[in-house]
């Protein structure tokens, strides 16, 4: 049996609203996956060092507060500085389709906006490593 | 309600009757749509409810309006005198921005005001702060310094319009912010109405935007009541609030609950300081959210208005009625609203606020259509305006006080949802009481355990939600017009700040920031006049918070899932 997928689930910045990422994290919990969750208020930072030490198979970050534009190009830039531009990283919250369409040029693998169904989550992550294939 | 032991008979033969026959032969044909009907708190609910759910309701618990313990609303005449306030909240950019929608608002017939801040604003950080790139003017307008409130409130009359201000751990800095310009203004303190939220205790449960530790921010609530108390007569120094609890996913009774038990902790604590409960309990307001489920909301209000009188009379021993009447703000429930057929948001927030109403609510916000996309327009703040305006002008509901009261049905819940809001009271004392239970996380699990239930429920179907697990339509092209982010904001927003604090004089703003540490370590005083006197010296919110970090430390929560 393969390895249970290992995800490290990241709330960034000033943003306290923390319903949606505690629902996740509990639906791929349910699902099987490991799961870490940073809780609140961490720096880009924290979260990439964080994902890399536990070799994370995929790095989740949730944002509603609207400074989605300003968090993720510096959670790339230190994954590239890091050597680990190789991890998936997947986006959570309220984000205007506009940004969407950005933040996948920038490298975020999926947009998992409110109001995505748990299922659906966990099938698009479990999609996801399949993709990236064996580490 | 007492009807005769004989009637009373007859009615539970005739139920049993209509039982057996009318009821049973259509069930034959056809079987109701669920084997078993619940409220979205998780109440069973009868097929019908009659006079003899009520047999043993005493007449004085449903009383009548503005008398002990106001299950009918908190005045005598309600809205035959004065309609609700319609107070939709504003904010974005910098304060000059958030003026013009003030204006706006106010030429549009609003008739309250209520600021919303940007994410640093809220946590305590100037805008120039590393940690407030991107959050600038975003969510909310940005304040760092008296200069900003003073633009924010440019050309508006605080005597004659009250003013709510969304904001909590950072909550008694704005208030002295606001105070400052009244002085400058020329005001007389005891005439400004208006509000802070400064409910700190549910930013831990639920909203998540805290600065210190427990203690000290509790103290920080107590210093507001108190000061207002003696210096500020008409102002609501606190809003005790369920909204952000509802919105973090808690069920209607959880939030009327945790509420409750929130405003007993700060009750407890100004007791502490020696003030008698009437000479402060008239002022402490409260916010709900306005869910979907219609009666359990209409039932949710009755029942706080009841369970706070009882709390006041009986637990804190007031003697003055204004200490046991609950007044709420409302707003329609955010978390509701949906992208996809964005349009029917209208719809929602339009019955959200009729129960809200029909519950006595004292103001209410509706939602814009378009706040699952970004902060709401223009468009969607009138469009949301009206909607209150045609409950008001149009329907005839505000012609009559209650309208609802004594529905078998109403009634009925209303005393279930005081049943179980005590039992809830009771188990939170006998858990060791409110703040070791937010320091355990029990709360944040409550409150997490219904929004997974939730979550699972809109997913099996359980719980519709019109346009996203049913009546779906294709992926649309959302042709929305949405409120634009200024890029320019931060950088017009920094200038100013930092134009204050050249040109002000350092060496005073060092002395007073010494003093507030004094004042911070001494909890008998009061860190009102201290602060009030820091801001009017030019000190920005960051030169506050940060030098009582070094006090105080900061709060980090235990994250749970």
């Amino acid at each position: 049996m393969a390895a249970p997928i290992r995800i490290l689930l990241a709330k960034v910045g000033l943003d306290g609203h923390d319903r949606g990422v505690r629902i996740v994290a509990r639906a791929l919990r349910d699902a099987g996956m490991d799961v870490i969750y940073s809780g609140l208020h961490r720096t880009p930072d924290e979260v990439v060092t964080v994902a890399i030490q536990e070799d994370v198979d995929i790095l989740g970050v949730s944002l509603l507060s609207g400074a989605h534009m300003t968090v993720f190009p510096k959670i790339f830039e230190r994954l590239r500085q890091q050597g680990a531009d190789d991890m998936i990283v997947v986006a959570g919250g309220v984000m205007p389709d506009e940004d969407v369409a950005a933040l996948k040029a920038m490298g975020v693998k999926e947009i998992l906006l409110q109001d995505t169904l748990p299922q659906v989550i966990v099938d698009t992550l479990r999609r996801l490593v399949a993709e990236r294939g064996p580490r | 309600m007492m009807p005769d032991p004989r009637s009373l008979d007859q009615l539970h033969d005739e139920l049993a009757h209509w039982e057996a026959n009318e009821v049973a032969s259509f069930l034959n044909k056809q079987a109701e749509r669920r084997p078993q009907f619940f409220t979205c708190s998780g109440i069973p609910l009868k097929r019908v409810y009659t006079a003899a759910d009520l047999a043993d309701t005493p007449l004085a618990d449903i009383g009548l309006p503005g008398r002990y313990p106001f299950t009918r609303g908190p005045y005598p005449t309600m809205y035959r005198s004065r309609y609700w306030t319609m107070r939709q909240i504003a904010g974005f950019g910098t304060g000059e921005d958030t003026n013009k929608r003030f204006k706006f608002l106010i030429s549009q017939g609003q008739t309250g005001l209520s600021t919303d801040f940007d994410m640093p604003t809220l946590m305590g950080y100037d805008s120039d702060h590393p940690l407030s790139e991107g959050e600038v003017g975003r969510e909310g307008v940005a304040v760092d310094t008296l200069a900003d409130m003073e633009t924010l409130f440019d050309g508006i009359d605080l005597e004659n319009i009250s003013v709510s201000m969304t904001i909590n751990p950072s909550a008694w800095i704005l208030l002295a912010m606001y105070i400052a310009i009244a002085q400058k203004r020329g005001y007389d303190l005891n005439r400004l109405s208006g509000t802070i939220q400064a409910d700190i205790l549910k930013e831990y449960m639920a909203q998540k935007e805290y600065i210190y530790p427990i203690a000290p921010s509790v103290r920080l609530v107590r210093d507001c009541i108190t000061y207002c108390a003696k210096n500020m007569k008409r102002y609501n120094p606190i809003n005790i609030s369920g909204y952000h609890i509802s919105e973090a996913g808690a069920s209607p009774l959880q939030e009327a609950a945790f509420t409750l038990a929130n405003s007993i902790v700060y009750v407890e604590e100004v007791l502490k300081t020696g003030m008698d409960v009437d000479a402060f309990a008239p002022r402490l307001a409260f916010y709900f959210v306005s869910q979907g489920d219609f009666f359990e909301e209409i039932a949710k209000f009755r029942a706080a208005r009841r369970c706070y009188a009882k709390i006041m009379k009986n637990r804190f021993g007031a003697t003055n009625p204004e200490s046991m009447r609950l007044r709420f703000h409302c707003q329609t429930a955010a978390a509701t609203l949906t992208k996809p057929q964005y349009q029917i948001n209208i719809v929602r927030t339009a019955m959200q606020a009729l129960s809200a109403v029909l519950g006595g609510c004292q103001s209410l916000h509706t939602n814009g259509y378009d706040e699952a996309f970004a902060i709401p327009t223009e468009d969607a703040m009138r469009m949301a305006l009206r909607t209150q305006q045609i409950i008001a002008e149009e329907t005839n509901v505000s012609s009559v006080i209650d309208p609802l009261g004594g529905s078998y049905y109403l009634e009925t819940l209303t005393n279930e949802f005081e049943k179980r809001i005590f039992e809830i009271l009771d188990e939170i004392d006998e858990r060791g009481g409110t703040i070791k239970l937010i320091e355990d996380g029990w709360f944040q699990k409550s409150i997490a355990d219904f929004a997974y239930d939730t979550a699972l429920r809109k997913q099996n179907g359980d719980k519709p939600v019109i346009g996203v697990n049913k009546y779906a339509m294709p992926e649309e092209r959302h042709n929305i017009e949405l409120h634009p982010y200024d890029l320019t904001t931060a950088v017009r927003q920094i200038a100013r700040t930092q134009g204050v604090r050249r040109r002000r004089d350092s060496r005073k703003v060092e002395l007073l920031l010494d003093k507030l540490v004094d004042v911070a370590r001494d909890e008998s005083q009061n860190i009102m006049p201290v602060t009030i006197d820091l801001v009017r010296e030019g000190a920005t919110m960051g030169d506050v918070v940060e030098r009582l970090k070094t006090v105080w430390g900061t709060y980090r929560e235990n994250p749970v899932f």
